[in-house]
């Protein structure tokens, strides 16, 4: 195990099963303070499960989550919403208010949390929409936007309060190539510059090994592999080799479990 | 197939359990919201009461229409056209104000509240809100609750003086009737005892749909067609709500 000083969340032997299914089995993962932690694997495998899981928004079957050496699973609901203080979250589709405008969707945070003057809030929304290129959106309404730009208002909003751990949920999908390149150097300074901590659920392996310190590849619930994205791309695991080069055949099969094609397409299974 | 019956009921209390219970949390975060948040409640009434008031006002309008002619042509058989106000009053204040007000407001106010927290739910609104710290309880669920049964008393307040002028418009203006007996008849004859009861209904009718908006939305499966499903639970369980409560309040009141 590492260092608990150095770990700002500890996942412990960790299961989780929905219905019948089981997503995860004595998965344990540590987030590093301080660095850009990107989470990967096959669709279905349960990240943004995990990242539900971590934020308590999903409550485990079994095993621990400990974020700075508490366990998340013994707080009250106060104590759980002054710790989420300290998240910023990028929903996968943005998750904007509809009612509110681009501008008071990214103040909404401050007005509930602070009694800053109207004066200060404007000057701090202002600086975060211009740091994702959308202060010109500031009067738009979510529903005039395109995904990307729905998605990057999102990340204005989740930075809003200066949180010590931001947390995105498939970043850069739907974002076209400028905004993309914009928003991955964007995580990167902005992890560096405020000294917090990231982590990453996405299937950009490009991105993903341009901007993470350490990369985890979720796979049949468990860690199937961890490191630096240079150790990953050089590991002779055939599941790693295959996420990371997007390889049809490997030990992830591309066909979820069916019945033999020849004998469906024939009707013979229904025969039988 | 007893077996499917008692897991069938066992369900219902359940359900009926948990509804109590989100009840209580609702009541027991009101009374704070109401006095810290009291411009987001007011937004609420705005939005339940002030947008129903026009399908409230023409409703009422040919309600009380339809009592005048239907009180005329009955009551004239006995001569008693006079009391066709009485009729009207006793008609609109202790039943039909309350009880249709309701139902059209399931069918406005209910189905626009459902709809909207489901949707909310449904595009990850409510998680994100948690995500920020911010209990979509008392930001988003309470103000709805308190904005709904603030709006509904006025509304069946509304209702039923546009439906006594719809009924002095038919029986008094197109029918005849004497304009003094219409108003005296119903000042000597109705009691306070009968505004009463329309109040509690309206204030328990309120409680009943505005609960049941929120709680089918709050509880809307998050899909497209799940959202669907509470808007229309939404209408049909509080009409039948409304209409079993209007039954118990009059016999407790009789």
């Amino acid at each position: 195990m590492a260092d608990t000083a150095e770990n700002i969340i500890e996942v412990r032997d960790l299961d989780y099963s929905r219905g019948r299914l089981e997503i995860f089995k004595g998965l344990n993962i540590n987030i590093r303070r301080g660095d850009v932690t990107a989470v990967m694997g096959p669709s279905g495998t349960g990240k943004t499960t995990l990242l539900r899981l971590i934020t308590r928004q999903l409550v485990p079957d079994r095993g621990h989550i400990f974020i700075d050496s508490v366990d998340i699973g013994t707080l009250n609901q106060k104590e759980l919403y002054r710790l989420r203080r300290r998240f910023g979250v990028l929903f996968q589709n943005g998750a904007l208010l509809t009612d509110f405008s681009v501008f008071e969707n990214v103040a909404f945070p401050l007005r509930e949390h602070t009694k800053l003057p109207n004066r200060l809030i404007r000057h701090v929304v202002l600086t975060k929409l211009h740091a994702v290129g959308l202060r010109g959106a500031a009067d738009m309404m979510p529903g005039q936007l395109s995904g990307g730009m729905a998605r990057r208002v999102a990340l204005a909003r989740a930075m809003v309060m200066d949180p010590d751990i931001l947390i995105y949920d498939e970043p850069f999908v739907g974002l076209d190539p400028i905004s993309m390149g914009v928003i991955v150097r964007l995580v990167r300074r902005m992890n560096d510059a405020l000294g917090i901590t990231s982590i990453l659920v996405s299937h950009d392996v490009q991105e993903i090994a341009s901007v993470s310190d350490c990369t985890y590849l979720i796979s049949n619930g468990k860690v199937a592999a961890s490191g630096s994205p240079t150790e990953l791309q050089n590991t002779q695991s055939k599941l790693v080799q295959q996420f990371m080069h997007g390889m049809a055949d490997g030990p992830v099969p591309f066909h979820f479990a069916a019945p033999d094609y020849e004998e469906q397409l024939l009707g013979r299974d229904v025969e039988q | 197939m007893f077996r499917d019956l008692y897991l069938t009921f066992k369900e219902f209390l359940r359900t009926f359990g948990a509804m109590q219970l989100f009840f209580l949390r609702l009541l027991s975060n009101s009374p704070s919201i109401f006095v810290k948040r009291f411009n987001l409640v007011v937004q609420q009434v705005y939005n339940a009461g002030a947008l129903s008031l026009v399908i409230i006002m023409v409703c009422g309008l040919f309600v009380g229409g339809v009592l005048g002619l239907q009180g005329h042509a009955n009551l004239s058989k006995f001569n008693a056209e006079d009391s066709v106000g009485t009729f009207a009053a006793f008609s609109l204040i202790k039943e039909l104000g309350p009880v249709i007000t309701a139902l059209l407001f399931a069918g406005r106010a209910g189905t626009a509240l459902a709809s909207e927290i489901g949707l909310m739910k449904a595009t990850d609104q409510l998680s994100a809100m948690e995500m920020m710290a911010i209990n979509p309880l008392r930001r988003v669920l309470v103000p709805r609750f308190l904005g709904g049964v603030i709006a509904m008393p006025l509304l069946v307040a509304v209702f039923t003086v546009i439906g006594l002028f719809g009924a002095h418009l038919v029986g008094v203006t197109l029918l005849g009737v004497d304009a003094g007996a219409f108003w005296q008849q119903m000042q000597s004859t109705l009691e306070m005892g009968d505004i009463y009861e329309g109040i509690v209904k309206s204030i328990v009718f309120g409680i009943v749909a505005s609960l049941y908006a929120v709680w089918e939305g709050y509880n809307a499966v998050p899909t497209a067609e799940g959202v669907g499903r509470a808007t229309t639970r939404t209408v049909v369980l509080t009409a039948i709500a409304v209409l079993i409560l209007d039954f118990m309040i009059t016999a407790v009141s009789i």
